[in-house]
């Protein structure tokens, strides 16, 4: 039984790279997941990964920032402290306007990116997953899941004829753990 | 797709021969991987002293209090106001490239996003600074924010422009420093796994375990796709509500409805002047010249031009408008501008803002680096006096003649503005010290399709119409990081 976790082919071109995924899933090769050091659009679509839906959550919470500070102002301006200023009315809603825009930003910003972060497990001082130190940097890497996919010699010659300039047979799923 | 041949007339993004996304990280991480080189310690030793001098001033001011400045009861606010409003507007072009130019397209702004996002960040932190500092008991700054407290509560009154600009300014800061950190996680990570020892550490913790996993790409681009929409109508927004501090007052000279849409153009005007002066430094002395090339620097001109064209008509509309509208006062307060003891630094305004920056219609000016340089220098003062002029001077010149007054800065006066320089200049040196300067991810997009190598294969393969062959090659021409002798034979 081999040792080997982790299968990963280490592509120094993304249309190259885009060719293996190809080549693989022609095999019925399953890819656990590709790792890029800048977004390639389309590898979603191949992996059949679906759109993200943070774009709802932001409109969520920008619903949420500006009723929030919405209400805060009617019942400062309104219902707490009317003030008479010149006997305008105090519920001025062109006043209320600035705020309510400016909460409905921010808002939004904080919440989507806090889901984002959260959804994808970013945080401050989280051990880095990284199956290959140079996919942050100019190797576009797919790796493919070890166990169950047996004969390792196929995937390595899939990945070699389909441009792979290197293929790594790793015992250790995360090679920055220390 | 990451590659598709992007048609032959667009000038080239990344100039230089053999460009390869190693080469992209190495180049763009040299200044943080290695020691600083004498240049930034120079820049640092100064603009620290800078921020010292801030730091001693501010503290005098808060210690004394503002009558340690040169107000009086007459021109009530000057140079605070003037220095925060010149630094918010600053601030503007940051964000107006990173979030306006994203939706728009331009893959220019990629390889200077970054600098220009960390450039507004630290001109919003010297902005607040002066809000801060002009507030003399600035523990009381808590009183700006609807806090329940023992008088009522007694709310703060959103019917005031003051309180607009609270909400406005800090929602500005804090979204763009999402934007700007969000952005520069990738590349934080590309750095952690480059590093060793304590440097990986502190990296591994900044990066957020950021691995660029499909789905995470995907999630990072729908969340700056949407934070450049709604940081649009936000920076829009800020700049209106600072112009209203202003517009909604009865001041002869302030209150103006055209102040919204003249105080935008004029805070990308000064913010795109600042951007240029720092990255032409920066380019030369990091040598990213292939990187933030000639048409970087041309485009950011022509914004430029645009822009400081469009502030020269709100000039011109402000003066047909006192004119127009027969008040006396209104009428007084713009020949004042000229014919009163501050006419020179309306001929500042008037000069740096819009008779310079008409130069730049020649192509030989916006692409002669020295010259913009001097430029953005001429449009950075020139703005300055804008605010100066739109705020001391109409001021000075009270309803009742009695109460005219002159304002003389003291020397608290004069520190704070410069120290405010130093705390930025400060910054800006740590930033590109330990950040990478350029967006890495971003630039790497545009190797295949926008580069001048990925164009120079266009062209050898002989299938351009040589017209468009002919185009390209004269464009090139005004490149400082070209080999033109390449070109020859093509």
């Amino acid at each position: 039984m081999s040792s080997t976790k982790f299968i990963l082919g280490l592509f120094d071109d993304p249309d190259v790279m885009m060719h293996g995924i190809d080549q693989l899933q022609k095999n019925s090769v399953p890819i656990y997941d590709v790792y890029t050091p800048m977004p390639i659009h389309g590898i979603d679509d191949k992996l059949g990964i679906k759109p993200s839906r943070l774009g709802y959550a932001a409109f969520m919470f920008g619903c949420l920032g500006g009723t929030t500070i919405f209400s805060l102002v009617y019942y400062f301006m309104v219902h707490d402290w009317p003030m008479d200023i010149g006997g305008k009315p105090a519920f001025a809603v062109p006043s209320f306007i600035p705020a309510t825009f400016e909460w409905t930003v921010l808002f939004t910003a904080f919440g989507m990116t806090a889901t984002f972060f959260f959804s994808t497990h970013l945080f401050p001082g989280r051990t880095p997953r990284v199956m290959d130190l140079r996919a942050t940097d100019d190797r576009f890497v797919i790796a493919i899941d070890a166990k169950g996919n047996i004969p390792h010699e196929e995937i390595t010659n899939l990945l070699k004829e389909a441009g792979a300039v290197e293929v790594k047979h790793n015992d250790r799923k995360y090679v920055s753990y220390e | 797709m990451a590659s598709h041949n992007e048609s032959i007339i667009r000038e080239p993004l990344i100039t230089g021969k053999d460009i390869t996304y190693a080469k992209i990280t190495n180049d763009v991480l040299h200044p943080v991987e290695n020691m600083p080189t004498k240049a930034w310690w120079i820049g640092f030793t100064v603009a620290s002293l800078g921020a010292c001098l801030w730091v001693f001033a501010v503290s005098y001011t808060f210690w004394y209090g503002i009558g340690s400045w040169g107000l009086n009861k007459t021109v009530g606010w000057a140079w605070d106001i003037t220095g925060f409003v010149w630094w918010v507007g600053i601030g503007h072009a940051g964000t107006l490239i990173s979030a306006i130019l994203l939706m728009f397209r331009q893959n220019w702004r990629n390889s200077i996003n970054r600098s220009a996002e960390a450039m507004t960040i630290f001109a919003v932190i010297c902005a607040a600074t002066y809000i801060v500092a002009h507030m003399g008991r600035p523990w009381m700054a808590v009183y700006s924010l609807p806090l329940p407290n023992q008088y009522g509560s007694l709310w703060v009154n959103f019917n005031s422009p003051l309180i607009w600009d609270v909400f406005a300014i800090s929602t500005y800061f804090s979204v763009s420093l999402v934007f700007w950190y969000t952005g520069l996680l990738p590349d934080l990570a590309t750095i952690r796994d480059r590093a060793t020892g304590i440097r990986r550490k502190i990296y591994s913790v900044c990066s957020f375990g950021w691995t660029g996993s499909v789905k995470t790409w995907q999630r990072f681009e729908t969340v700056s796709l949407i934070l450049a929409g709604i940081s649009t109508p936000l920076v829009l927004s800020v700049h209106t509500i600072v112009s209203m501090d202003f517009a909604t007052s009865l001041e002869p000279g302030w209150h103006t409805t055209i102040f919204p849409p003249y105080f935008v153009a004029g805070a990308i005007f000064s913010g795109f002047a600042m951007v240029q002066t720092l990255l032409l430094i920066t380019r030369k002395v990091l040598g990213l010249e292939n990187y933030i090339t000639m048409f970087h620097i041309e485009s950011m001109n022509k914004i430029i031009l645009l822009t400081g064209s469009i502030v020269g008509v709100a000039y011109m509309t402000e003066f047909f408008i006192a004119y127009y509208s027969g008040g006396e006062y209104e009428q007084y307060t713009f020949l004042n501008r000229f014919t009163g003891p501050y006419w020179w630094a309306g001929c500042m305004m008037y000069g740096c803002n819009v008779l310079m920056t008409q130069m730049m219609w020649f192509k030989k000016v916006r692409t002669n680096i020295p010259i913009s340089w001097v430029l953005s220098i001429v449009v950075n003062i020139g703005m300055w006096f804008e605010r100066f002029v739109i705020i001391v001077t109409s001021l000075h010149r009270d309803f009742i003649p009695s109460s005219w007054a002159m304002f003389y800065p003291t020397w608290i006066d004069l520190s704070v503005f410069i120290g405010s320089i130093g705390v930025f200049f400060t910054l800006f040196l740590l930033f590109i010290r330990v950040f990478p300067s350029i967006a890495m991810g971003e630039v790497k997009l545009l190797v295949k399709s926008s580069s001048e190598q990925a164009k120079k294969k266009l062209l050898d393969s002989g299938h351009i119409d040589p017209s468009h062959a002919e185009f390209y090659k004269e464009a090139l021409t005004k490149f400082d990081s070209v080999e033109l002798s390449d070109y020859e034979k093509v």
